[in-house]
């Protein structure tokens, strides 16, 4: 059998014991040695469908970004609507380079004046890097390192954190705020990567054993690692940075023209707005779609898409066994010719092709909290 | 009978000139959960150290080498429709594929059963 090798320099997450204590199967990801499973990918991914899952996302990078017109500034750097944004109210927005290229997806919250965002673990410094170089001297980037960050995910995740603090289960989906939990602040907002309802909750590291502890003790909830993650957000249809995004890719591309609203269209004014705006009135030449597959076996990230006649139409960008469907599932890029549900493709992967749908994401429907409507 | 493994984790058990090749309970662990099989057919040359079968978890796919040359005599098809049995049990009712040995001394350079648990410990 073949075997990787990988022996990079690492970061410890400040959970590195209290991974290895549950059983963790520590791997490279991001920099750090993160658990990629504790029980079993798919054993851990069924119980996050059913009850909750918590997941130790503190790889990824906290900032707060603060000073007077940091909404504004904000705005010359990605295409979210900042000015006008509510407080305490998560936005998915993407920093964009000149050519509207995508330089890494994000979680940005406005916290009165400040802007808390959450960017990915493996483009964080980077992240920090060109974002301080563009703004403006009065704006100030915080890099949160003393923060870890937790997510707790599935149908049974409101009931579960509920008992640990009381007056989360009142926060609507994509809303967020502090709370007081054993003397210390936790930001906690009702968002995740998996399709379920959920929360994260950024906790001070020297805390975060204490919590973890707290949550894993109720019967619903087990701890869960990076592969049932990567599968969970792949049934959600959820793009992943550095695979399904890149620099090579823009919002219109990848799907994701919510995150440019009305104002932000009309107005332009953010990075690469003349190659978007475009985008957004004639179509974008290729775009990110998903495939259902034919057999059992997975075509996997960089597997070729070919139409009936074998030329090369896309590529695909993560892929793997769906543990809720029982089947292969991928996402990819396409030419636009062949982006409409129910076009027959075939995928070629280590000289075998494969017959293939495309099919509408997400691939498992999500089931994000509805607050009940008032009498 | 006799068992033997390979350094790349694959075992083989032979008797007279026949053996069955599978991966060893170590391999299935560090795999995960295997969602696919791939064994070769009836009737194919396989080379020593050459791939044979592929094996994927969720999160990877491997190759499967045949720790022997000679002419398969049956795949286990089984594998097709339950692949994780190659979790449940790797050393037994999970293995891959059924050979005629071409030459017997290939066998001399593979480890036996004793030498390649201890073997894994070192790991």
């Amino acid at each position: 059998m073949s075997e990787i090798d990988d022996s990079a320099i690492l970061d410890k997450l400040p959970l590195d014991s209290w991974h290895r204590a549950h059983g963790g199967r520590m791997v490279p990801f991001a920099g750090y040695e993160m658990p990629v499973q504790y029980e079993g990918i798919i054993a851990e991914h069924l119980w996050t469908r059913e009850n909750a899952g918590m997941f130790d996302v503190s790889h990824m990078g906290q900032l707060l970004i603060h000073g007077r017109s940091a909404d504004a500034a904000l705005e010359r750097l990605m295409p979210g609507d900042f000015q006008f944004a509510a407080d305490m109210k998560p936005k998915y927005s993407l920093l964009l380079d000149e050519d509207g290229g995508i330089i890494d997806d994000l979680m940005a919250t406005r916290r009165g004046d400040d802007f808390y965002v959450v960017v990915n673990g493996a483009t964080k410094h980077g992240d920090i890097d060109y974002m301080q170089r563009r703004l403006p001297e009065d704006v100030v980037i915080d890099y949160m390192r003393q923060q870890a960050l937790l997510a707790l995910q599935g149908p049974r995740a409101a009931e579960v954190l509920e008992t640990i603090i009381p007056g989360v289960s009142e926060l609507g989906f994509m809303q967020g705020g502090p709370f007081q939990w054993q003397g210390r602040t936790l930001w906690i907002s009702r968002s995740g990567y998996t399709g379920e309802d959920g929360f994260e909750i950024s906790v001070p590291a020297i805390a975060a054993e204490t919590l973890a502890d707290a949550i894993v003790a109720h019967e619903l909830a087990k701890p869960i690692g990076l592969g049932a993650r990567d599968s969970l957000r792949l049934e959600a249809g959820l793009p992943l940075y550095g695979h399904d995004l890149d620099t090579r890719t823009t919002p219109v591309m990848a799907g994701l023209t919510f995150a440019i609203n009305k104002r932000r269209r009309a107005e332009g004014g953010f990075p690469g707005a003349l190659r978007i705006l475009a985008e957004l009135d004639n179509g974008p030449a290729e775009k990110r779609v998903g495939f259902e597959i034919d057999g059992r076996q997975p075509v996997r990230e960089g597997a070729l898409v070919l139409d009936g006649e074998g030329n090369e139409v896309g590529t695909i960008t993560s892929g793997g066994f769906s543990p809720s469907l029982q089947r292969p599932i991928a996402m990819g890029y396409v030419a636009a010719p062949f982006a409409e549900p129910g076009t027959a493709l075939k995928l070629e992967q280590r000289g075998k092709l494969f017959d293939a749908r495309v099919v509408p994401m997400p691939f498992v429907p999500h089931r994000y909290y509805r607050k009940e409507a008032k009498p | 009978m006799s068992l033997y493994f390979t350094k790349e984790h694959e075992w083989i058990r032979v008797d007279g000139d026949s053996a069955t090749v599978g991966i060893s309970d170590h391999a299935q662990e560090a795999l995960g959960d295997i969602v696919f099989v791939e064994v070769p057919e009836a009737g194919r040359r396989v080379s020593k150290g050459r791939e044979a079968a592929v094996v994927e978890s969720v999160k990877a796919a491997s190759d499967v080498y045949s720790p022997v040359s000679g002419e398969v005599t049956e795949g286990n098809q089984t594998l097709a429709d339950d692949p994780s049995l190659v979790n449940s049990d790797p050393e037994g009712q999970g293995w891959f594929f059924k050979l005629k040995l071409d030459n017997p001394s290939e066998l001399d350079g593979l480890m036996d059963e004793g030498a390649y648990r201890e073997w894994i410990k070192t790991l």
